[in-house]
């Protein structure tokens, strides 16, 4: 230690400024680290459209929160079609999903996958798996779908194994032949479990119809929207008693018609 | 002690082979065991632990969970189903009762990597390196627990080489092995016992369990200690030793009761004089002075001869 040492002639006290310049390097340290896997876990959160979490999956963020990446979801997946992401797979390192496109969800009924999660990164709460939503399937290629171009292929609407409630076919007119019916295959969202069947069997070299994440696939209207109809059906009567009427609104002359000011 | 003396060298010559790797051995069948226990069920079908080191369930009865990792779904604020916190219960409590760095040289995967790389170490001749305070890692282990906190993340889970190794052998999934490469290289040429002993948050976290440890490395023989070194050379947490090897001017028993002490055993090992042993904690007993050591029973029977 030095002796003798003066006010600005060094610290005063090398000790304790050698433990404070420690202690900062070790903060600088602990930063660096923690700047590095904050980042790592941001980017974790981004699961692409096309990678399926296991049902009763909790929504991404939370997933993150809660999977331990034990893989013991893809050990009780009776039909081997969970798999670990891969480093670069997309979703975050070690954890469990499927590709429909290349191998979809069998819907078990005791869903042992979710019963195997330890932590409940695959939420207990979910008793029936028709109430899975691992995602909503959307007809995404409506110009190249069979059955919108007026064909009957039909194969996606037969393979759902919540047929008639998740997939609908809807007729309408055919505009092309003048004559015939188009059967549109019509996703209802409510009972949509997102287990890729459809997606699967799409006889299209790329699929048309494709499973998407839930908040991918739908739209929710403003919280403060309300449908008129509905109101009424709720009060049980007109909500404004008579007719309103506007003033009609009048069309407008053309631009070229308007006589320029000052003439 | 002469540059090139090799540690542990003495040891095999004055008491064989076996007995001089005898702990280093029972490591490596416990390592290879525990792996084995996840491995016997996708190898060959039978089906004894599933999943990894993260969390398991063992016979379909025995969940077991990684008291960091849970604790990391706790500040990331996820409460765990009952089987998460069943098995980590289990894992605290019995890491508590026997010491939690015994998890790091008895069942860790990566403790294999850090051990070969301490060997090439001291092969090569390699003295240098980055030196830094043990303490490093409880930094690490509190960035990885904010950071787990403010993200809502399972983080250290995103690049954890442990349950990595398991999950690339078991699920192929090759980033764990892949960190082992690093870990290995970063061990040999950057830091000296670098990962384990610097860096490791999950070591950190077993250390913090390991104050109440009951299982311990005696120096109970440490009259007979001639310097020569061997037990410093191969100790993977170099600073444990002196204080119950030399404690005999300060008073201190002959018991490492340090937390940064993993068990590994090693010491015992590569011990000529047979100076170490395993006891518990409060066996604070010397070897008495007329103790004969099978060292001193060869010399004795070589001088008869």
């Amino acid at each position: 230690m030095a002796k003798n040492s003066k006010i600005g002639d060094g610290p005063r006290n090398p000790a304790r400024r050698r433990a404070m310049t420690e202690m900062a390097a070790y903060c600088a340290g602990a930063a660096v680290v923690g700047a590095g896997l904050s980042g790592l876990a941001v980017q974790s959160k981004a699961l692409p459209a096309q990678m399926l979490r296991p049902p009763g999956a909790l929504g991404e963020g939370e997933f993150q929160s809660a999977c331990v990446r034990c893989g013991l979801c893809v050990r009780d997946c009776p039909y081997d079609i969970l798999k670990l992401a891969e480093f670069g797979d997309g979703p975050a390192i070690g954890t469990p999903y499927f590709i429909a496109r290349e191998i979809p969800c069998e819907m078990c009924d005791d869903i042992p996958c979710m019963k195997a999660c330890p932590t409940g990164a695959l939420s207990h709460d979910l008793e029936k798996i028709e109430d899975a939503k691992m995602g909503i399937a959307s007809l995404v290629g409506r110009e190249t779908c069979l059955n919108m171009l007026g064909l009957r292929c039909d194969v996606c609407y037969r393979v759902c194994p919540v047929i008639d409630k998740a997939i609908t076919l809807e007729r309408s007119h055919n505009t092309r032949t003048k004559k015939h019916v188009i059967f549109e295959p019509f996703v209802h969202a409510e009972h949509c479990t997102g287990c890729g069947k459809c997606e699967r069997s799409c006889v299209l070299e790329v699929a048309a119809i494709k499973v998407l994440p839930v908040e991918l696939a739908t739209g929710e209207l403003g919280a403060h929207y309300r449908l008129g109809w509905e109101e009424k059906r709720k009060a049980g009567k007109e909500l404004v008693p008579g007719i309103i009427d506007l003033p009609d609104r009048q069309p407008t002359p053309p631009l070229s018609k308007i006589p320029e000011s000052g003439q | 002690m002469s540059k090139d003396r090799i540690p542990g060298a003495e040891a095999r010559q004055v008491h064989g082979f076996l007995k001089a790797n005898r702990w280093l051995i029972s490591r490596r069948v416990a390592q290879l065991g525990f792996f084995l226990l996840f491995a016997s069920g996708p190898l060959l079908g039978i089906w004894i632990a599933k999943g990894t080191l993260a969390s398991s369930m063992t016979l379909g009865v025995l969940p077991l969970t990684d008291p960091l990792i849970f604790l990391q779904s706790l500040l990331a604020r996820h409460i765990p189903e009952t089987n998460a916190i069943i098995g980590a219960v289990i894992v605290l409590l019995t890491y508590l009762l026997i010491g939690g760095r015994i998890f790091c040289s008895w069942v860790c995967p990566i403790n294999p990597v850090t051990d070969l790389a301490a060997w090439c170490r001291r092969r090569l001749g390699i003295k240098k390196g980055w030196t830094v305070k043990p303490q490093a890692r409880l930094w690490v282990l509190g960035a990885v627990l904010v950071t787990s906190a403010i993200t809502g993340t399972i983080v250290f889970e995103l690049i954890n080489p442990i349950t990595g190794v398991y999950r690339g052998l078991l699920f192929g999934v090759s980033w764990g092995l892949l960190s082992v490469v690093a870990i290995f290289l970063f061990d040999v040429f950057v830091a000296n016992q670098g990962w384990c002993g610097h860096v490791c948050p999950v070591g950190a976290f077993y250390g913090l369990l390991n104050e109440t440890a009951l299982v311990r490395v005696s120096a109970s023989g440490r009259v007979r200690c001639d310097d020569c070194m061997d037990c410093y050379d191969v100790c993977p947490e170099i600073h444990v030793i002196s204080p119950a090897l030399k404690g005999t001017k300060s008073g201190a028993g002959p018991v490492i009761t340090s937390r940064d002490c993993t068990s590994c055993g090693r010491c015992i090992d590569v011990c000529p004089e047979l100076v170490f042993r395993f006891t518990n904690r409060f066996d604070n007993r010397l070897d008495s002075a007329e103790y004969v050591t099978d060292r001193e029973v060869s010399k004795i029977s070589k001088e008869a001869a």
